[in-house]
């Protein structure tokens, strides 16, 4: 069957009618096929916000896929160089909306390694907490919209139920929802409220409590197998090869995790693994999403347990100045590495900060694995890709 | 001369009176079922996901929210693309609406409140239950959208795939009770088909179900409306009226008929669910609606349960599973009503 996007009936030119027809004789099948170009986005429900995949398709299976990225790009790159440390923070929190801590947290880290100013005990004990929990809010999101993007929609509903219990604690302490602002350099924005352990550990633990009925609900359910397993595999070496980090690398076997290959913060104090599979398909990588989940909630506990007594911040100068030189720091982010490279000439504000986001690195190893999928598949790739656009174009 | 006698009361009137009164009770019986099945699913949905569900339009409850989603929808604005084929684009929504209403004409409510008892009733409604798909393919080829011709490619194929099942169930159906009359085949149900023969019926009814919940384009087969997969397929292009009146109204008025149908096969329709004195005082209607709301309530419950199955898996689960399964069924059946004894039939 010829499929005509709208007009190519009047092709007035005949050269180009003669090489359709060409095309389509040369095709052995009886019924010529053409392929035709799908424009998926940038306004589309399985995109997450402003992404673009420009698939062209024989039927319902993919031939080429060429994510089209850019159209939320705010420049913060640029943007930065004209602000002082404290109001970077409330701007790298609005990159990955998802983990809005997670970024905030690295940036703080980076002008302290710059300076050399120490953190104390408690407050890294407090920036593990709320980065992990961060990290649960993060991972219970994907999970709602992977499950949507299948087909599920209650599942969404219930990750949304266990999301808020956590969010009303950040909430508690932070007054944010989304971009909380509390990393300082130095240590946090302000102590946590009273009753902040009790609450945390209670919305932590009801999380761990109900996630097994969810797990059951969409990875036991064989339809989802179906949809999931052998179904866009990213194998090993292309993740190296594009630099996938997070929970898509360790889906796809590789052991690889900030927190646990260059411990920073007082990771290296609590008892937690690192979940890989070994597979690298949708499954796998889901699977890894949920069980980080588990580990998150883990090492929230056993910090709320072991947390010290302290101030919550360094000895940080008035005027946070960092003196020339450059840094890299890197941390885990919710959806893999997320790295600082910062260039300072001893002003207030930084001469260069090139920020290195995991969503960008991850997204771009998409058309390998697109390739030869079918239509269906194609959503559930992207959605099991975890991507953030803010994070991509930041 | 028609008399008819309904609660007591008995009153003659003509063919064309008695056609007018049929029309009008077959254009508000369907509007008001839709609405009252969009509110029941809504209701439904929200407490299986933890919320409420509508709450406040109309006061209690929120009665009235579909309705005013309706209305919304009739006030928006109805935009036909530029590039469209404009007559077959505007046709396809009664396309597929009207054959939804005409399947209530069959369905006995009551042992005496059916519009239209015909012989070949289980005929009329399996051959006006797949008309629809016609407005579907029409809706996707004349929309000039890439995401709607592959939704309306993915409807008829999934026609061509799921209505053998659906055929070869209700012809096991049809030989069990002999007869083609939807009222026939309640009257033969002394014991619902789903409990008697053993085994056949249950399996008939199953099959039923995955073919009529993949013909309706649900959860987990609805890979034509796929929303976030092709943005509701056929239908993407749709805006105001077509789009309400297209695809939620006749989705809901097919949902709701889908119910009906299958409580009246398989479940006994207005005949108590088993012969039993005191069950018999209850009236028709009913133990009608009991069975019809139990049907509409398990087909929003698997809805809203399932992930979405791809499109090769949909057939290859029609064509290498559900077709030799009901072909089997058929062979059962016609088995059961060759050799089975007499006195075990009833």
């Amino acid at each position: 069957m010829v499929m005509q996007g709208g007009g190519a009936g009047q092709l007035a030119d005949d050269a180009a009618t003669r090489e359709i027809a060409e095309a389509v004789k040369q095709r052995s099948d009886s019924m010529g096929t053409q392929e035709m170009v799908l424009n998926v986005g940038p306004q589309h429900p399985a995109t997450h916000g402003v992404f673009r995949l420009l698939a062209t398709i024989d039927g319902e299976v993919l031939t080429d896929a060429e994510p089209v990225i850019g159209y939320m790009h705010r420049g913060y790159e640029k943007l930065v160089e004209a602000r002082d440390y404290r109001q970077i923070t409330n701007l790298v929190s609005r990159m990955d909306w998802l983990s809005g801590i997670n970024n905030e947290l690295p940036l703080a880290m980076v002008v302290e390694k710059m300076m050399g100013i120490e953190v104390p005990r408690r407050a890294q004990y407090l920036r593990v907490i709320m980065v992990e929990m961060n990290r649960i809010l993060n991972h219970l999101m994907f999970f709602a919209s992977f499950g949507a993007e299948l087909g599920a929609i209650t599942p969404t509903f219930y990750a949304f139920r266990e999301r808020e219990d956590i969010q009303r604690v950040l909430e508690d302490v932070t007054g944010g929802r989304m971009h909380f602002g509390f990393m300082r350099p130095g240590g946090l924005k302000e102590d946590v409220p009273r009753g902040f352990y009790a609450s945390a550990l209670a919305a932590v633990r009801q999380v761990i409590a109900r996630l097994p009925d969810y797990e059951d609900l969409l990875i036991g359910n064989e339809i989802f197998k179906g949809r999931t397993i052998d179904v866009g595999i990213l194998d090993k070496q292309t993740a190296y090869n594009y630099g996938v980090s997070g929970p898509i690398a360790r889906g796809s076997g590789i052991d690889m995790d900030v927190r646990k290959d260059e411990p920073y913060l007082v990771y290296d104090e609590f008892d937690w693994q690192v979940s890989t599979a070994p597979n690298g398909d949708c499954f796998d990588r889901f699977w890894v999403l949920v069980h980080e989940v588990v580990e998150s909630a883990k090492i929230v506990e056993q910090a709320i347990e072991g947390i010290p007594p302290g101030p919550i911040l360094g000895k940080v100068p008035r005027v946070v100045q960092i003196p020339e030189g450059e840094a890299y720091v890197r941390a885990e982010n919710s959806l893999g590495e997320l790295g600082y490279y910062l260039v300072s000439d001893g002003d207030k504000k930084p001469y260069r900060l090139k920020i290195r986001t995991p969503s960008y690195n991850n997204v771009s190893a998409l058309p390998p694995v697109l390739r030869g999928t079918l239509v269906s598949d194609m959503i559930a790739i992207l959605g099991s890709f975890f991507f953030v656009l803010g994070d991509i174009d930041r | 001369m028609y008399e008819i006698s309904m609660f007591g009361l008995s009153v003659t009137i003509t063919a064309w009176q008695l056609l007018i009164v049929k029309l009008i009770v077959i254009l508000t019986v369907v509007p008001v079922g839709a609405l009252a099945g969009g509110y029941a699913m809504h209701k439904e949905l929200g407490h299986l996901q933890h919320r409420l569900g509508p709450m406040y339009a109309g006061g209690f409850h929120g009665w009235a929210q579909t309705l005013a989603d309706g209305l919304k929808f009739i006030y928006k604005e109805d935009i036909i693309p530029e590039r469209a084929d404009r007559r077959v684009f505007t046709l396809a929504p009664a396309v597929i609406f009207v054959p939804v209403i005409l399947l209530f004409l069959v369905i006995p409510i009551d042992r005496t409140l059916i519009i239209e008892d015909l012989d070949i009733g289980l005929f009329y409604l399996l051959a006006i239950g797949s008309v629809g798909v016609i407005g579907v393919l029409m809706a996707g080829w004349s929309s000039a959208n890439k995401y709607a011709l592959i939704g309306g490619l993915r409807a008829a194929a999934q026609l061509i795939a799921y209505e053998l099942p659906i055929v070869l169930s209700a012809a096991a159906v049809a030989m069990l009770a002999g007869t083609l009359s939807i009222t026939g085949i309640v009257e033969a149900q002394d014991w619902p088909f789903l409990l008697w023969p053993p085994g056949i019926g249950l399996l008939a009814f199953l099959v039923f179900l995955v073919g009529n919940i993949a013909e309706m384009n649900l959860p987990p087969f609805d890979m034509p409306v796929a929303e976030s997969e092709i943005i509701t397929g056929a239908f993407t292009e749709y805006s105001g009226m077509r789009f309400i009146f297209g695809f939620f109204f006749a989705e809901m008025a097919h949902m709701v008929a889908f119910s009906a149908i299958a409580a009246t096969l398989f479940l006994g329709g207005y005949r108590p669910i088993v012969p039993w004195g005191p069950l018999e005082a209850i009236p028709g209607i009913l133990w009608f609606f009991g069975k019809f709301a139990f049907m509409f309530f398990f087909i929003v419950w698997v809805r809203f349960t399932f992930p979405r199955l791809r499109e090769d898996q949909l057939q290859k689960f029609a064509w290498k599973f559900m077709i030799p399964v009901s072909l089997g069924l058929v062979l059962a059946a016609g088995a059961w009503v060759l050799y089975a004894p007499e006195q075990l039939w009833r």
